[in-house]
């Protein structure tokens, strides 16, 4: 099921280390995109022309060159500037004194900022590493991806910031010495629907800046306001911001709007949109009546719309779409009985380029022999709720995927069975689509505990052995998971919620052992946690300076009670009556990757609250923010989770960001329908 | 009361407009009504041809798979993607020879069951009493009785909470399990607190809102009053009434649980 619920639904109480200066040398393209070589001709000998690419002549004439078609190599609209790493031998042949060569060097003059370290601050494995996989990247006043390589500092480029899922910031204006002095820069209200007239108040200026798509009828009203459950992206000092069928854009230095896009939906569960991705000038995001949509990032306008999943069978789509080279990979989500899968996009066209399922669909399938037949395989669930991971030396997007269904009564799947690949951290060559490794969290869930929190990725120590790769995951389950990111192999196994009775302990995997009595029972089963988990979507933050993962946790308590008696079972969430009874405490928890304890909890105190924790950022500034469960949002020390600034703005619904606006640092946070952004003066 | 218990409450009638999304369950819309002859006619054919395999229900029976949930039903409209599949068979699946018409009306059928993810429970159990009530009685005397007495505050429990589930909820915490559309069957008795100033003034009251930064409470002369707390100044000391509850939530077995329930229903 959907990890929504944290902030909306009743029956819950209420988820790499970059060298520095990666890849500054390939940010160098006209509007419309530029093309690196593809995997394969990094050795220096670039060819004269690369497949079917060739210089537009628009793009050639508004240079000033000669279409030198025969020189040239690049996607619709764009040149290919090869990267510095490549250029030595490859251009020889280039004629003229507008060789490809002398445009690309040009183009780096004018439009790509130099790198603080100059050109050769950059990493030059960084450089093999992006032209081994291919990357195009794209318009120079839009967001090339490549970007998206570097640490997570000035921008917000993306779901977690960078590709890490660390949310841990460089940027250090704001700090421990001067966070007391935090001050309110602007809040901006965010008003959805197709404008005045409409849902919400609006005005005629919002309406005259909202434009309008979809393929419903416009007659549906979504109950609820809108509210911000996701990331919002800054890049080039504009902020694009989702809810369910509507993206924003507006002003980082005032939050005034510039655009408004709404979209007429069909129908589907709208219980919250994770964010949009950006390639260049093009922005991204889906619907909940299944939609890939790309918007024009300048004015909103719509390039297209795909079918990303059946409507029919009642998927509906939440999840943040990611930025990786020429790649955006976004997953399905559905509450049915149907497999998962995780989509890669063609940016320019739209057209899918691979799919992966995390459930076998076919005879033969991997993990097949872990289901009780095809049948309920394929109908087996494991939707990839929310973005992964990406490592940029492996190639490997590293994402979690979702509860098995039907999700309680689950003797259909198999008694005891795995089920494969349902809650587990998979790993894929983002080029291909192709599975290199998973590690499962939960097998066989019987609690519709998704493990689809976004995964972290950190290298370090592990235990003395040295420099290690790792990703690490705290489950909804109540599990905390190391894991070597190159090859899946379990590290460490820890309970960070205290309350969590569903499991016997652990099997030589590490893996929590289920047990069966804690499913459900007819009189009930006294379960911890609740269908909200011990933690949820709301995302981690890791700080390398403590080495710690921060973990937004609750504990609670819930009846699990058997409600369907039919051997067949039920469909999807059905089969069980879940009513809460108490929650014993809403955490953060920072947990020790090399031992999986926890070091630290800060308990917010409140009395009887239902509401799970928020997610969290940290930064080089020695800081971590994060919203409590009463309307605060609070920076403490990330050593020992000590309160070091607060202020009262309303329930916190996303996690915060931070980023530079004109040389200042500014600290973004969203509740319900509200932005606000802080900074010092 | 009973109907509070029910967590999953009846769907509305199908065919309904398509004015608003309130809830998850009402997401995705319904299929236009059929002709109810048609589907009085699918029902015969599907009886004869289809629900030995499939089950009476569509939900798969001897050796078929539910079609409810089926991608193929579920993206069939009139019978188009049903009919090559009945028409040609499947590896374990015959062939059947039946006209277009035939296949539209059993289309008709199958589609007026309702598909959806937060599935309705169709053979609910009759009770939830399992436990012994005579352990549940030894537990109580042992861990309850120092607070409730079953000829005290709990006299007649079972008369006046006569849904098992909501006794148990109630009793498990009380104010639980009543939230969906009745109140809970309990007056809870207020969370106190007593703010001790620094200069050894305490404030004490009924609270009213409290986090890492703010207490609230109002006074028993109803006077509101909040203090800005910094740590642990001024110290803040909270009595939840309910925390005894809390705290047996990591003690019962569910074995605890279902014979203190046993015993409690007889508190008639």
């Amino acid at each position: 099921m959907i990890m929504g619920a944290l902030f909306s639904r009743i029956r819950t109480f209420l988820p790499l280390a970059l060298g520095p200066h990666p890849q500054r040398e390939l940010t160098l393209t006209p509007r419309g995109g530029f093309a690196c070589p593809p995997r394969g001709v990094a050795a220096g000998a670039l060819p004269l022309a690369l497949g079917p690419h060739r210089l537009h002549p628009n793009a050639a004439a508004a240079l000033g060159a000669p279409a030198k078609r025969e020189l040239t190599l690049t996607p619709r609209g764009g040149f290919a500037c090869p990267p510095r790493a490549v250029a030595a031998g490859a251009f020889a042949l280039a004629p003229g004194p507008f060789s490809l060569r002398s445009l690309c060097e040009r183009r780096r003059r004018e439009q790509a900022p130099m790198p603080r370290g100059g050109p050769r601050g950059m990493a030059a494995g960084a450089a093999l590493l992006l032209i081994a996989s291919g990357f195009t990247a794209a318009a120079s006043d839009g967001l090339d991806p490549a970007a998206l390589l570097k640490p997570l500092a000035d921008s917000w480029p993306s779901y977690s910031g960078d590709y890490t899922g660390r949310r841990y910031s460089a940027l250090t204006q704001i700090n421990q010495s001067n966070v007391k002095n935090l001050t309110l820069v602007w809040a901006a209200r965010l008003t959805g629907g197709p404008g005045a007239g409409g849902f919400g108040p609006g005005s005629p200026a919002a309406a005259a800046r909202t434009v309008i798509g979809g393929e419903g009828s416009g007659d549906i009203a979504v109950a609820g306001a809108t509210t911000v459950k996701g990331a919002v992206l800054m890049v080039n000092g504009m902020l694009y911001v989702t809810a369910p069928d509507n993206v924003w854009a507006l002003d980082a230095h005032d939050g005034h709007e510039l655009w408004h896009y709404f979209w007429k939906t069909k129908g589907g569960t709208h219980i919250g949109n994770r964010g949009a991705a950006i390639w260049g000038t093009y922005l991204y995001f889906v619907t909940p009546d299944d939609y890939f949509v790309s918007l024009d990032t300048k004015t909103g306008h719509e390039r297209w719309h795909k079918e990303a999943a059946p409507f029919s069978q009642q998927y509906f789509m939440t999840s943040a779409p990611m930025t990786i080279g020429n790649h955006i990979i976004v997953g399905t989500g559905n509450d049915l009985d149907s497999p998962g899968y995780l989509m890669s996009f063609d940016p320019e066209t739209g057209e899918q380029q691979w799919r992966f399922y995390t459930v076998p669909m076919n005879a033969g399938d991997p993990g097949l022999e872990t289901w009780k037949s095809l049948d309920a395989a394929r109908h087996g669930g494991g939707h990839p709720w929310l973005p992964g991971v990406y490592d940029p030396e492996t190639h490997l997007y590293i994402f979690g995927t979702g509860n098995p269904t039907p999700a309680y009564t689950s003797k259909p799947r198999g008694e005891g069975m795995d089920n494969l690949f349902t809650c587990a951290i998979v790993a894929l060559n983002v080029d291909t689509g192709k599975m290199e490794w998973y590690y499962q969290t939960s097998p066989h869930d019987t609690h519709d505990w998704d493990s689809a929190q976004t995964p972290v990725l950190v290298d370090g120590d592990f235990r003395g052995s040295g420099p290690r790769k790792m990703v690490l995951t705290a489950s909804r389950n109540g599990y905390y998971f190391t894991l070597d990111r190159r090859t899946g192999e379990h590290l460490v196994t820890s309970k960070f919620s205290e309350t969590v009775n569903w499991a016997k302990g652990l099997n030589a995997k590490g893996q929590p052992v289920r047990e069966p009595a804690k499913d459900h029972h007819i009189a009930g089963a006294l379960v911890s946690a609740a269908n909200g988990g011990a933690t949820n979507w709301p995302p981690p933050a890791y700080s390398p300076d403590t080495q710690l993962l921060y973990v937004p946790t609750s504990e609670t308590y819930a009846m699990y009670y058997l409600s369907e008696t039919d051997p067949r079972g039920a469909m999807g969430l059905g089969g069980k009556d879940e009513i809460g009874v108490g929650t014993m405490g809403s955490y953060i928890s920072a947990i020790d990757y090399k031992t999986g304890n926890t070091v630290w909890r800060h308990r917010f105190r409140t009395v009887g609250t239902t509401r799970g924790a928020p997610g969290l950022l940290t930064t080089a500034g020695k800081l971590l923010f994060g919203g409590d469960v009463s309307g605060n949002f609070v920076a403490f020390d990330p050593a020992n989770g000590n309160v070091l600034w607060h202020t009262q703005i309303g329930q916190v619904t996303n996690a915060p960001e931070t980023y530079m606006v004109d040389g200042r640092q500014h600290v973004l946070i969203a509740a319900g329908d509200m932005l606000y952004t802080f900074a010092l003066y | 009361m009973a109907s509070t218990l029910h967590a999953q409450p009846a769907q509305p009638p199908g065919g309904r407009g398509r004015g608003a999304i309130t809830s998850p369950r009402n997401a995705y819309p319904d299929r236009a009504p059929a002709d109810p002859a048609a589907i009085e006619r699918g029902k015969a054919l599907y009886g004869v041809n289809c629900q030995f395999c499939h089950g009476a229900d569509t939900r798969g029976g001897d050796g078929g798979p539910s079609l409810l949930r089926s991608s193929t039903v579920l993206d069939d409209q009139n019978g188009e993607l049903i009919a090559p599949i009945v028409r040609s068979g499947r590896p374990g699946m015959p062939k059947f020879t039946l006209g277009d018409d035939q296949i539209k009306d059993v289309a008709a059928f199958v589609h007026s069951f309702r598909a959806a993810g937060y599935d309705e429970a169709r053979l609910r159990p009759p009770s939830i009493i399992v436990g012994d009530s005579k352990a549940g009685e030894a537990f109580f005397n042992a861990r309850c009785a120092s607070c409730h007495s079953t000829t005290g505050d709990l006299r007649g429990l079972a008369s006046r909470i006569p849904d098992e589930r909501l006794l148990q909820q109630t009793w498990l915490m009380p104010g639980s399990g009543g939230s969906r559309g009745g109140p809970p069957p309990v007056t809870l008795p207020p969370i106190m607190v007593t703010v001790t100033l620094p200069s050894g003034e305490m404030v004490a009251g009924k609270l009213d809102r409290l986090d890492d930064f703010t207490v609230s409470l109002i006074t028993a002369d109803g006077t509101h009053r909040s203090f800005r707390t910094n740590g642990n100044t001024p110290r803040v000391d909270v009595r939840d009434p309910l925390q005894p509850h809390r705290d047996l939530l990591g003690v019962y077995t569910d074995a605890d649980i279902h014979n203190v329930t046993a015993f409690l229903v007889t508190l008639k």
